[in-house]
């Protein structure tokens, strides 16, 4: 069986601009898969093309093995999400989702079932006769993911459908989404530019940065081994030090300011280097027996209360460079006696100092 | 005290509107009413009577002039949004935003001239000895000139012209606030362009139609000018017959009794319309 979405060596040529440069990949059925990258990243144009509202400069989609150049938007067996929902105003909640199944030519009596079920299903169940003013940022999001889904698409596109709402109902529809999406079993592909969006509904994401892909990957494996420079930076919270090579077995590396440091490589190295640590992997008090363990002094300059995700800047002690770490505590309270000014003894594995190649993105 | 200043602001501002309302307009109708239902008996006496609006239904040209003029000026509305909608889309949502403004002053500009004028211009073009038939001659498509003005079509295509202005402002007000992405998304449920354009743009523009229509309407029909410089013989106006009464026949009660009638057919026409379209004044004016 062919995947949802096959797409191979797609390309968006804007006069001079390239948007989206060569990519190919698959969308497995039934799966979450999420686009991640800064804004102007070429994320829009290759959503844009799926849906066919642009034509690409050359390579080809193909949905279910059905090539799709010459397939209208209209005929297209995927519905897009768009990004400021663009609900119609002047029908209500009932008559936005049944437009597209009135496209389809169904019976009257079907669309309603149809209509029924799915308000049930976004937990809109009575709110069909209500106006789209009526309704509340998150309502709307639904009836939106709605509309779409009740057309059966072989895939839903959802470009950043979540940037309008505010933080906490932002949290809410991330879970609400996952649990919809494993519920209908619909692939989802999900245009974001936070991380944490991706990170937590999807399958697989992959990381886009001027037009290319970085890296296509589970979450915890963009997390945890990003592939390139770009991953480590964008994915997640971390460090980055400016370092150079000292050594190649083990591999070693000076900091500016002179501490060694043990690390593993992330690519191939040549030239300027940065080493990239995550606020979490640094231990505090490590105890003296652990191996492969790059030691060094912190003095807090700042501390940074969140509840269970409190963090504290941090310089080298003795150093006084403007490098600052950002620390993250943990959580049992362990740490909670930490004060400005305190010097503390801290560590990070070698596993963990993950160095790049420092390039121009 | 902070009561009194506000009611004294409010009087200040709202005493010139109220006496343009009831110097002019609340009073000149009470009068023109008492005048219509005035009229003499076989004595000679001044007495109340229907008489004047029973004319209006017993002669037949009187209320066959109204049904004509009614007719014409449904057909004027309708033209003009024909004719105004695609440039209002046009401007709106084809034509680069930087573009849109400068097309819309390009399309005011005609209005800054009086509609007299503008009306002689459509003359100079038309009439016998005009340019389009100097050109057409002297390019050998007709031999003798033909004469264009003083017909019914060119009357309409008269009104249309005076009447694109009020058509065109609110239909790209309108459409201006609707979001490009409405259309894509109906697109992308589905839709093909021309339903796209009946079930989204119509009904968003539709508050926007409806007082556009309303004003051409009442534009088209209230009109004078054009009707008379540009219609024929034939092509009678409703206000012509009740400039005649006044002014030709000196019978200013019948002239009072036609212009009441017209201010009350016309209410009844758009208020049915609204009823057909189902939109509402409220709605579409504000």
């Amino acid at each position: 069986m062919p995947p949802v979405l096959d797409i191979r060596n797609l390309s968006k040529q804007f006069s001079t601009f390239t948007a989206v440069d060569d990519i190919s990949f698959q969308i497995e059925e039934g799966s979450f898969f999420s686009i991640l990258g800064p804004s102007g990243c070429g994320k829009t144009t290759l959503l844009r093309m799926i849906a066919g509202f642009l034509a690409p400069s050359s390579g080809t989609i193909a949905i279910r093995g059905r090539d799709m150049a010459s397939v209208p938007p209209n005929r297209r067996p995927v519905n897009l999400v768009f990004q400021n929902l663009a609900l119609f105003p002047m029908m209500n909640v009932r008559d936005n989702i049944a437009f597209g199944l009135k496209r389809q030519g169904l019976t009257s009596s079907e669309i309603r079932k149809k209509v029924e079920a799915m308000l049930e299903r976004v937990h809109l169940a009575g709110y069909g006769t209500k106006d789209i003013s009526q309704l509340s940022g998150g309502q709307k999001q639904r009836v939106a993911i709605a509309r779409s889904l009740v057309l059966e698409p072989s895939l839903l596109l959802l470009d950043e459908p979540l940037g309008a709402l505010d933080l906490k109902l932002r949290e809410q529809m991330k879970i609400e989404l996952k649990k919809l999406q494993a519920d209908v079993g619909t692939t989802f592909m999900y245009i974001t530019h936070d991380q944490s969006e991706a990170l937590v509904m999807s399958d697989r994401v992959a990381v886009m940065n001027h037009g290319r892909f970085e890296q296509i990957d589970s979450p915890a494996n963009l997390y945890r081994n990003p592939a390139s420079r770009f991953v480590a930076g964008f994915v997640g919270e971390t460090n980055a030090l400016p370092v150079r090579l000292t050594s190649n077995e083990p591999l070693t590396v000076q900091t500016e300011f002179g501490l060694e440091m043990e690390a593993v490589a992330g690519g191939e190295l040549d030239g300027k280097l940065e080493l990239f640590i995550r606020p979490e992997a640094i231990i505090l008090n490590p105890a003296e027996e652990l191996k492969h363990i790059n030691r060094f002094r912190l003095k807090v300059r700042n501390i940074l209360f969140d509840g269970s995700n409190t963090k504290f800047l941090a310089g080298i002690e003795g150093i006084e460079a403007e490098l600052e770490l950002t620390v993250a505590l943990p959580q049992n309270e362990q740490f909670a006696h930490i004060r400005q000014g305190d010097v503390i003894s801290a560590g990070v594995h070698r596993d963990s100092c993950r160095c790049y190649r420092r390039g121009e993105s | 005290m902070m009561k009194q200043h506000l009611r004294l602001g409010l009087l200040i501002f709202l005493t010139p509107v109220l006496l343009w309302l009831v110097l002019l307009i609340v009073v000149p109708h009470i009068e023109l009413l008492l005048m219509s239902l005035r009229g003499r008996d076989d004595f000679g006496e001044d007495i109340w009577t229907f008489y004047h609006y029973r004319t209006f239904f017993t002669e037949e040209i009187y209320w066959y002039t109204f049904a004509r003029t009614a007719v014409y000026a449904v057909t004027v509305t309708l033209f003009t949004f024909l004719v105004t909608f695609p440039v209002a889309f046009y401007i709106t949502k084809v034509v680069s935003p930087r573009f849109s403004g400068f097309l819309t002053i390009l399309l005011l500009m005609p209005f800054w001239v009086s509609e007299l004028v503008r009306v002689y211009g459509w003359m100079i073009l038309l009439r016998e000895s005009g340019v389009i038939n100097h050109l057409l001659v002297s390019i050998g498509i007709i031999n003798t000139p033909i004469e264009m003005l003083y017909n019914d079509v060119t009357m309409l295509m008269g009104l249309v012209y005076t009447s694109m202005l009020f058509m065109v402002v609110p239909l790209i007000s309108s459409l201006e606030g609707m979001d490009d992405s409405m259309i894509e998304a109906a697109h992308d449920l589905g839709a093909s362009p021309a339903t796209i354009f009946f079930t989204i743009i119509i009904p968003y523009a539709a508050p926007g139609i409806t007082s556009g229509a309303i004003v051409v309407f009442m534009l088209a029909l209230g009109n004078y000018l054009t009707p008379t410089l540009m219609g024929g013989k034939n092509s009678l106006w409703f206000t012509e017959q009740i400039y005649n009464e006044f002014i030709a026949s000196f019978n200013w009660n019948q002239g009072a009794a036609f212009g009441f009638l017209l201010l009350l057919l016309s209410s009844m026409l758009i208020w049915t319309g609204l009823k057909i379209s189902r939109q509402e004044l409220g709605r579409a004016l504000s």
